[in-house]
Parts: C-alpha cells; sequence; structure tokens
C-alpha cells in the first residue's frame, strides 16, 4: 500500500512537471517591452516552484515507502529538532521574500511610474458588453465626455460632447489601435460595473472601475492583430465581450489617426480584416 | 502551564425526548453531527452544480431534458443559458466556502471533538451552541432559496460569483439578470451565516480558554485543539467586517445609499437618477467592496484550511506511530498563518485599481505566509520519518492532503507576486490554486477526520475496503481535474466564462477541458460510494471499540460512542503530551495522555529521545 | 493491503476517564452518575464570563472598524459633501458620558452591599440609555429637517447608519441592564456573586458601548 502510494504520487508528480517542462501550453509568445523581465521574473519562481513541489512529493513519497510499518519495532521517539525547524525557517523564508522583492522591480516599472512624455493616449470606456475606444485625433486633445450626454441608442457610447471643438476630429470605434514601439497611455473608465482589460500576448491587465480613472501604459513591440478580452464577471454577457488590440506601423497608425471621423471606422474596419491573428 | 482546576458546566440532565436529543439538542456531540450533516448536504448541491459547470463546458448546446423541465428559465428546451451558467458558479462557490468548508471542519468536527478532546463535558455555552446551528440552518436554507426566486427574468440565482463585486451585486435589478430577488437573498444569507459563526467562534475560545481539565495545559493539547482555536479567532474578527460590508451592500441595493456605487453611471441605457429603477447614486468606491469583502475573504480560506491542518497532524501522527514531528514549532505556525492572514487580502486586488504601492507590501506578506506553511509541511513529512505507517483510510487522506496541500499552495509563490499577477489574475490558475487547497487539501482533511473518528462517533467502523477506492479514485481523480487548471490559466483561459468559444487562442485548450470534466465526473461519481460507506457502516459497520487505532488523547478513553456528558462522570487527569507514541520503555507503542507517570518508564527512561 | 490496526497488544479499555481524575460531584467513584445529588449546578468561573464579554466586544469592535475605514475611504471622494453634527447628538454624548459614571457608581455599592442605592443608580442608568437613544432619534429629526437624509450621500449615510447600528447594540445594553435590574428587584435566588458578575457584565458592555459612541462622535465630527 505505501509503495503503491509512493509510485502514484510520483508519477503524478513527473506527469505534472513534464506537462509544464513540455510547454505545450504556456503563455502565448510576447509582444511588449515589458515582457522580457516579467517572463523571467515567471521562469525563476516557476522553477523554484517546480523544484518545490518535486522535493516535497518526492519526500512525501520516500518517507511514504521507506517507513511501512512491515519493518518490526517502534517507530523512532522524535519530538522534533529545533535545529532543523530554525534552518529550514530561514532558508525558506529568504527565498520566498527575496523572490517577493525581486518581482517588485517589474511592478514598479509598470505601475510606480507615470507613462513616458510623448505616449500615445486612448481613452477606454467598457461597459456591458462592449469596449469603447476613444481616440484624441489629430490634435491629441479629448473632447469633453459627460455622463449626462451618454445616449447608447443613438450610438453616443461615451457621452462625446460635440459641442465642444476638441470633439470634432476624435473618434470612438469598439477596436484597439496603437502604434508600434512607442509608449501607450491608456486612460481607463469604466460606465456601469467592474471590467477588465486584457490581452494575453501583452503580459498586460487591468480592472476598469466605474468612478475612477486608471492610468496605464505599456509599449508593444510587434505588429499584429490580439484578441482582447474582459477579464473581471460583468454580467451574463462577461463571455462575449470580445474586441481586438491592433497593433500597426508607425505610418500606418498616424495615417489612421489623421482620417476624420466618418473614414475611421471603415479604415478600422479594413485594417482589422488585413491582419491576422496569431498562429499558435 | 500547568492544567488549571475548571468547573464543569454541565447543568442540564440527559435528555429524553427525541426533539430534545437529535433536533434541539444542547450536546455538542449532536450539534457537531447536525453540522456534519449539513455540510454532507450542502457538498451534495455543490458538486452537482459543479458538475452542470463542466458539462456545460463541454458539451455546450445539449439539450438536458430534465433541465428544461426543472429550470425553464436557465435552461429553455434543457440548454442552459449563460445566467444559469453564472448563477452556478456564484452558488456553488457561496455553497462550498461556506456552507461546506466552514462548517464541517470546524462546527461539525469542532465541536464534536474539542470539548472530548480538553477533558470538558460540553461546550461553555451549550444553548448558544445550538443557537449557531440552527443560525446556520436557516442561513443554508435562505441561500437555497435564492436558486429559485431570483424573479421573472431568465436567470436561476444571483449572479456575481462568490466575491459579489459592486458595482454590480449593488446596483440591483436593472444590472441585467441575476441582480433582482436572488442577490437579495444572497446576501441576506451570508449575514446570517456571519451571525451563526460568530456564535461558534465565541463558544470555542471559552470552552478552549476556560474548561480544559487537569493537567491539560496548552502545550499538551492536539493540534487539532490549537487549529480549531486560532480558526474560531480568526471567524471572530473577520466575520464582523463581512457582516458590515454585506449590510452596506444590503442598503445600496434597498435603500439608495451609495456606499459602493460611485456618481455618473449608465446602466443599461438609463443614466443614474433619471428613472426609478436607477435612483441617483453618488461618491461610492467599487473598490471598498473588494477591501471589506477580502479583510474578511483571506481569514476566511485560512478558516477553512487550518482544522484540516490539525486533522493532518492528528493523524499523521496517530498512523506513523510517532510524535508529532516540531510540536511547538506547528503551534507557531498555526499562530503565524492566522496573524499574517489579516495582512495579506490586497493580495486578491493587484489591479484593481489600488495603490499600487499597497500591492508592493502586500506581495511581500503574502510571500512571507509561505513559510509558515512550508514550515508544517516539513514537520508533517519528519512525523512520517522513522515512522511505521499504517495505511488505513484515514491515514491515506492524511498523506494526500499533505501532497495535494503542497500542490496547491505553490502556485502561491505565483500568484502572491503583483508583477507575476498581470498575466494570471482571474484565469484558471487562480480557480487552480484554490481548488487544489480550498476545494481538495481542505476535505481531504475532512475525510481523513470522518475515516478517523467515525468509529468513535457512531460505535462502527467505516468499511475499509471502500474507503481505500474512495481514496485512490478521488486523489488522482482531483489531481486529473485541477492540474490542467493551472496549464489552462498559463495559457489564458478567464475565470467565469460560460463558453470558451469567442476566442481563438483558446481553442489549444479543449482537449485538456474535456480531460478534467471527465476526471470531475469519475470523482463525483466515487463520492457516492463514500455516501452510501457512511450510511451502510452506521447499521452494518464492523463494531469498534474505545479505541481502534490505539491512539493518545481524551476521546479515546472515553466510551464508544462516548456518554452525554463525554466522560460518565468522571473527568480525566492528563499527565502528558498529545501525542506520545513509541516511548522507549512503555509496554505498548502508544501512552495515552491519561497514564501517569508510574504506569509507563522501567529503567532506561527516554535514552532514545531525540530533541 | 490495510493493516490490521486492533489487537497489537491488549490494552486495558478505559470507560469514563483514565487513571485517577478527580471524583465526580456526588463524590462516587469512576462510573458515577453525575447528575444525581449534586451540590448546586456547577457552573463556568467569572473569568470565563468576562472573558466571553471581552471576545463578544472583540467581534462587535471589529465590526465598526471595518464601518470606520469605510467612512475613512470614502471621506477622500470627490462627491463628499460635509454634513453639519447636529446639536442633539452633542447632548446624547453627554448622557452617555454621564451614565457610564452612574453605572461605575452603581457598581460600587453594589459592591459594598448596599444593593437598594445601587438599585436606584442603575435605574437611572437605564433611564439615561433611553433618553441616549431618544436623542440620538431626534438628532435624526435635526438632520432631516436640514434635508440631510440616510440616502443624500455617504457622508449623511454614515451619519445615520452609526448611530442607528450603535443604537442597536446600546439597546443590548439597555436589555442586559434591565435584566440585572429586574432579578435584583424580583430577588430571584441570586447569590451576591452571581449577581456581582452580572453587573461586571453589563457594566463592561456598556463602557465600551460608550467608548464606540466617543470613537465615532468624534469620527463624524472631526474627520470632514
Amino acid at each position: 500500500m505505501g509503495r503503491a502510494l509512493a509510485v502514484i504520487i510520483w508519477i503524478i508528480t513527473i506527469a505534472s512537471v513534464v506537462l509544464f517542462l513540455s510547454k505545450k501550453w504556456w503563455f502565448p509568445p510576447a509582444i511588449s517591452d515589458h515582457a522580457p523581465a516579467l517572463d523571467r521574473q515567471f521562469m525563476i519562481t516557476i522553477i523554484i516552484v517546480g523544484i518545490t513541489f518535486t522535493a516535497a512529493q518526492i519526500g512525501l513519497g520516500w518517507m511514504v515507502w521507506k517507513y511501512r510499518d512491515t519493518v518490526s519495532g517502534r517507530a523512532t521517539y522524535s519530538h522534533g529538532s529545533n535545529r532543523l525547524e530554525v534552518i529550514w525557517t530561514i532558508v525558506t523564508a529568504v527565498v520566498f521574500v527575496t523572490l517577493a522583492v525581486m518581482g517588485q522591480s517589474v511592478w514598479a516599472s509598470l505601475r510606480l511610474n507615470e507613462a513616458p512624455a510623448g505616449a500615445y493616449q486612448v481613452g477606454v470606456l467598457a461597459q456591458q458588453f462592449q469596449w469603447n475606444f476613444h481616440y484624441p485625433g489629430q490634435d491629441n486633445v479629448f473632447g469633453r465626455t459627460d455622463p449626462t450626454l451618454i445616449d447608447d441608442s443613438a450610438l453616443n457610447f461615451i457621452g462625446l460632447d460635440e459641442t465642444d471643438p476638441n470633439s470634432r476630429d476624435d473618434a470612438v470605434t469598439a477596436a484597439l489601435a496603437i502604434p508600434v514601439n512607442r509608449p501607450v497611455e491608456l486612460r481607463l473608465r469604466a460606465k456601469d460595473v467592474i471590467h477588465s482589460f486584457w490581452v494575453p500576448p501583452l503580459r498586460f491587465k487591468q480592472d476598469l472601475v466605474p468612478g475612477m480613472e486608471i492610468k496605464v501604459h505599456f509599449t508593444a513591440n510587434q505588429v499584429g492583430k490580439y484578441e482582447l478580452a474582459c477579464a473581471e464577471l460583468c454580467g451574463q454577457l462577461h463571455f462575449k465581450m470580445k474586441s481586438y488590440m491592433l497593433v500597426l506601423p508607425t505610418e500606418e497608425h498616424q495615417a489612421l489617426t489623421a482620417l476624420p471621423q466618418e473614414q475611421f471606422l471603415t479604415r478600422m474596419q479594413e485594417l482589422l480584416a488585413k491582419y491576422q491573428l496569431p498562429q499558435y | 502551564m500547568s492544567g488549571e482546576i475548571h468547573e464543569g458546566v454541565h447543568r442540564h440532565p440527559a435528555p429524553t425526548s427525541f426533539i430534545r436529543k437529535y433536533i434541539f439538542s444542547l450536546d455538542h456531540k449532536v450539534i457537531g453531527i447536525q453540522y456534519i450533516l449539513l455540510a454532507l448536504a450542502a457538498v451534495l448541491v455543490g458538486m452537482i452544480m459543479s458538475l452542470l459547470m463542466r458539462m456545460n463546458l463541454s458539451w455546450p448546446g445539449t439539450n438536458w431534458p430534465i433541465l428544461g423541465t426543472l429550470f425553464p428559465g436557465g435552461a429553455p428546451n434543457g440548454v442552459m443559458n449563460p445566467e444559469f451558467y453564472l448563477s452556478l458558479v456564484t452558488m456553488h462557490g457561496t455553497i462550498m466556502v461556506f456552507f461546506v468548508l466552514t462548517t464541517a471542519p470546524q462546527g461539525g468536527f469542532g465541536n464534536y471533538f474539542l470539548p472530548i478532546q480538553i477533558g470538558a463535558e460540553d461546550m461553555a455555552f451549550p444553548v448558544l451552541n445550538m443557537l449557531s446551528f440552527w443560525v446556520t440552518f436557516v442561513g443554508f436554507i435562505v441561500i437555497l432559496a435564492a436558486i429559485f426566486f431570483s424573479g421573472a427574468e431568465s436567470t436561476v440565482g444571483p449572479i456575481g460569483g462568490w466575491t459579489g463585486y459592486a458595482p454590480l451585486s449593488a446596483l440591483g435589478a436593472i444590472a441585467g439578470p441575476g441582480q433582482g430577488m436572488g442577490m437579495n437573498l444572497w446576501i441576506i444569507s451570508i449575514a446570517i451565516f456571519c451571525v451563526g459563526s460568530l456564535l461558534g467562534a465565541l463558544n470555542f475560545i471559552t470552552t478552549l480558554l476556560n474548561m480544559r481539565t487537569r493537567g491539560m495545559s496548552l502545550m499538551r493539547m492536539p493540534l487539532t485543539c490549537w487549529a480549531w482555536f486560532t480558526t474560531a479567532v480568526l471567524a471572530l474578527l473577520s466575520f464582523p467586517v463581512l457582516l458590515g460590508g454585506g449590510i452596506l451592500l444590503l442598503l445600496d441595493r434597498l435603500a439608495g445609499t451609495s456606499f459602493f456605487i460611485p456618481s455618473g453611471l449608465y446602466v443599461s441605457g438609463v443614466l443614474t437618477g433619471t428613472n426609478p429603477n436607477f435612483p441617483l447614486h453618488t461618491g461610492g468606491s467599487p473598490i471598498l467592496w473588494q477591501h471589506l469583502f477580502w479583510f474578511f475573504g483571506h481569514p476566511e480560506v485560512y478558516i477553512a484550511i487550518l482544522p484540516g491542518m490539525g486533522a493532518t497532524s492528528h493523524v499523521l501522527a496517530t498512523f506513523a506511530r510517532k510524535p508529532v514531528f516540531g510540536y511547538r514549532a506547528m503551534v507557531f505556525a498555526i499562530f503565524a498563518i492566522g496573524l499574517l492572514g489579516f495582512f495579506v487580502w490586497g493580495h486578491h486586488m493587484f489591479i484593481s485599481g489600488m495603490s499600487p504601492y499597497s500591492a508592493v507590501a502586500f506581495s511581500i506578506l503574502t510571500l512571507a505566509i509561505g513559510v509558515p506553511s512550508a514550515v508544517k509541511t516539513f514537520n508533517w513529512i519528519g512525523t512520517l520519518w522513522g515512522g511505521r505507517i499504517r495505511f488505513t483510510s484515514a491515514m491515506l487522506f492524511a498523506i494526500g492532503f499533505v501532497s495535494l496541500f503542497v500542490a496547491g499552495g505553490i502556485s502561491g509563490l505565483i500568484l502572491g507576486q503583483s508583477s507575476l499577477d498581470l498575466p494570471v489574475h482571474d484565469t484558471y490558475i487562480v480557480t487552480g490554486h484554490f481548488h487544489l487547497v480550498m476545494g481538495v487539501a481542505s476535505i481531504f482533511g475532512m475525510f481523513a477526520a470522518t475515516y478517523f473518528w467515525f468509529p468513535k462517533m457512531f460505535g462502527r467502523m467505516l468499511d475499509e475496503r471502500m474507503g481505500q477506492i474512495h481514496f485512490w479514485i478521488t486523489f488522482i481523480g482531483v489531481y486529473a481535474i485541477f492540474i490542467p487548471f493551472h496549464v489552462m490559466g498559463l495559457v489564458g483561459m478567464p475565470r467565469r466564462f460560460s463558453s470558451f468559444d469567442e476566442y481563438e487562442f483558446l481553442n489549444s485548450l479543449d482537449p485538456l477541458v474535456l480531460l478534467a470534466s471527465v476526471a470531475a465526473i469519475v470523482t463525483i461519481a466515487v463520492q457516492f460510494l463514500f455516501y452510501f460507506n457512511l450510511v451502510w457502516s452506521i447499521f452494518k459497520g464492523k463494531r469498534a471499540s474505545d479505541n481502534p487505532w490505539e491512539a493518545t488523547t481524551l476521546e479515546w478513553t472515553t466510551a464508544t460512542p462516548p456518554p452525554h456528558d463525554n466522560f460518565a462522570g468522571i473527568l480525566p487527569t492528563v499527565y502528558r503530551g498529545p501525542y506520545e507514541f513509541a516511548v522507549p520503555g512503555a509496554p505498548n507503542d502508544f501512552v495515552m495522555q491519561t497514564e501517569a507517570e508510574a504506569e509507563v518508564a522501567s529503567g532506561n527512561g527516554h535514552e532514545r529521545h531525540r530533541h | 493491503m490495510a493493516t490490521s490496526v486492533t489487537g497489537t497488544k491488549p490494552v486495558p479499555q478505559r470507560v469514563g476517564g483514565g487513571g485517577p481524575g478527580f471524583p465526580g460531584p456526588n463524590g462516587k467513584g469512576p462510573r458515577g452518575n453525575g447528575w444525581k445529588g449534586r451540590k448546586g449546578p456547577r457552573r463556568l468561573s467569572p473569568a470565563a464570563y468576562r472573558i466571553t464579554m471581552w471576545v463578544v466586544l472583540a467581534a462587535i469592535v471589529m465590526m465598526f472598524a471595518a464601518l470606520s475605514s469605510a467612512y475613512i475611504i470614502l471621506s477622500s471622494g470627490e462627491q463628499w459633501q460635509p454634513v453639519r453634527m447636529p446639536r442633539m447628538f452633542i447632548l446624547s454624548t453627554g448622557i452617555i458620558l454621564g451614565s457610564s459614571f452612574v453605572l461605575e457608581f452603581a457598581k460600587r455599592s453594589l459592591k459594598q452591599g448596599r444593593s437598594s442605592h445601587s438599585l436606584r443608580l442603575l435605574s437611572v442608568t437605564l433611564l439615561l440609555g433611553l433618553s441616549f437613544i431618544a436623542c440620538q432619534l431626534m438628532g435624526w429629526r435635526e438632520l432631516a429637517s436640514q434635508g440631510v437624509y440616510f440616502a443624500s450621500h455617504p457622508h449623511s449615510s454614515f451619519f445615520y447608519f452609526f448611530t442607528g447600528v450603535h443604537g442597536v447594540h446600546l439597546l443590548g445594553g439597555i436589555a442586559g441592564l434591565g435584566y440585572l435590574l429586574l432579578r435584583m428587584r424580583l430577588r430571584l435566588q441570586l447569590n451576591p456573586e452571581r449577581t456581582e458578575i452580572t453587573a461586571q457584565l453589563v457594566s463592561l458592555y456598556w463602557h465600551t458601548m460608550d467608548a464606540l459612541w466617543i470613537w465615532l462622535f468624534l469620527l463624524l465630527l472631526i474627520w470632514k
């Protein structure tokens, strides 16, 4: 019984480790500037996770194999070892806390610093169950928005004030188009409930909270079209709150943002058809 | 610390009528069994819900006629709609976390065995004890009612996850299906549950501090008692916060307040304040709900697991025939987990919009709490080292606990780091993590406790062969379900999606999803063998002696099952610690706590005694 | 396969406590029936009851701590509006402070054995408690007359909510006072020790409710 248990534990351990080592199912290839540091931290962590997991399961299995009661005589009468307790407490604490502290530099670079100057800004307003991206246009100034002006049935999803001159070159679409290799600042807001902006290859996620404007920044470094999902339960169609993030070459993006409102949407549709999703 | 002289509290004679004996009983043993029965019913409901969820995910669009008949709103033509799925998610989580994991380990086994293990005749306040169960029971009825009283819309039950984030949960019916009466009932049920838990926590703390028998010093208590005590303190300090938050949420929904609802919202085509269905709201903070909820929620998960840890330590020592390795360290670890557990709630909120600076602090503290858990794991392995292991069903589940706790806990190293949380938050890595630790390890602790204590409670042994089958299939099955969950999360599978068909990047996961569903079906199926074993053994099980496991703690010194006042009028005196196995020079390989010095040592004394 | 665990060496199966336990209350030896002929109901020590009361108060304080945190967090919001402290609340604060003093004197009298004096002071405490509740309700009316209602905005909601929840808990203290008074009045076989314990518990609860109100009052007054 003990041997069978040990063997099963070891088989499960090996199967799990192989499953992860094979990387058959893994993070998608990253497309952001902060991803290498994050992936590096992740690798270090998962290696420690793997070693700890394996060591503990092997140790457990070993004890279960070796110390079955088929041997005669009594067990070892030991209440433990204070020295061992101190040693393994310190070692574990050092490893875990070091890991935590190391991981803070990636976090700090993303969240404790403002977006670099010259970042491309896009306003995001999430609602049940669609995304609204607000582009400031050539003047780089967002037109005034006001919740009292919102009218979904008239397709003014973000409450854009048409009388504000800055709104004239603004565009609002359901998909996100950003330039490659240039910092992007998203100004995240929500209209009704909490949503969450999630593009897996970007290694990036942020909740959009009603009543708050949350500014986040990242830099995408791969041209392409990527799926965008909502990552916070927002109602029954949460699973369908889908959109796309287009990362465009600089010229193409500039051309897009130079377009007047009416042509902006059409061009977006063309671009969405032009670029394909990555094949994994 | 020497034991205190204590006075018993048993002022009522043994009851005679059926109602007083089995329904409104003041006997902690009966109340413990009532909690366990409640948990058994709740876990059945919860498991069926998870089965339905897996069916929807792996075989979407299938017509299940029975569902169509029972829930025409949630499954028109027998096909589950997204609202139905999401309310299953909500109710499964709520029922499992509250009515299974916060009842059986503490209110069930704790109620039954804490007084006996410390040598008391009953809990300090038997009437409060009875009340705590019945209040919890009412809470269960209300949560079940939430399924069927959601109103006219097409959903079944409230939608919000067990976490009920505002403003979705605060806005009321205007926010969509599942936000109506069912949500009100959900909040009320949880509030009722808070009260029941608090009453229970009161009892545990007073009983343990004041009613230990002579010689039962704190450091001679079994680790189960330490676990129950710490759990009670956690409950005492965390449930009031949930109660406060829940009342605020209910007020937002019913009284038009704005604790969690900010101004300027536009919901389902309606601007705040322009419609009687959506009064004017201003000034609230959705993140406040998360703070209040998780300040409770994190200690809650330790409430769910600590008793299982205690039971595991207890069972491992008993069947390894060895003292627990590092008893003192285990006690400190339990304290550390309990204390640190109050300072890490922010790791559920790294990307919630809260201050990124606090995320740094929460992250470091969260990884620090991994240290006492690791220490406990080392000590469990140390308990097995040098042992003479007897592989009873209870022991199998206890060993399984250690394996599963490691597997589930270790992903905490990833989730606890704020930067690594960015890709994995709200994915199936989180779901895999908490299912392995809470939904599986914790339950294994309960299984171990059941197989261990069933003989004492009912005077009969559970069938060993059924127990072994139960263990093997469950152990392998849960790994087959939840390790794939971690992988799914790596690819990016989000939580609480009723369908994965919308996204290309999830297509590669179909085989894993199927594997998890099939494993879930098999694992759930074998639990019915466990139910059968329980019922069958009560009537047909082999009769149990007073101490069939040759264990050392006080419950094994008394009759099987124990008499009404636990010790037939003579309270035991304790002379030694709880895990005196393999004592050199003793006639048997175990020495009970009540054995006085003279009956044990002869000649050699403690020469093989290692510290 | 499964190892047999019953029957290695024969172990004497003990029932009803092993070894020399201390005898049951009727003085009989092992297996004595604990119920018949005992001298009096066995009860928890006073210390146990006091610990229980501290535990209850810890839970209540935690809830108010959570609500206070909610108040502080929401106060940083943009839509936070000032609310003028109703004068009734200043009066009620004085009343509850005074009631604590009276209660202390009542306890002291009780200890000195001057039970009728103590009874009078306890009644005064009870009346002061009821006056406190009345003042709180009038404070609500003062707020309403200024157009500040429960759901007006978070700040106003807290004014009503804090006072309401605190008032409900104080009613519990009033009930406890009433219970104590009733038993002393009816002289129901209460031994002096029991009365004193009950008085201690009630006063512990009462003083905490007092302190809690002071805290809430100051929070509402100072933290704008």
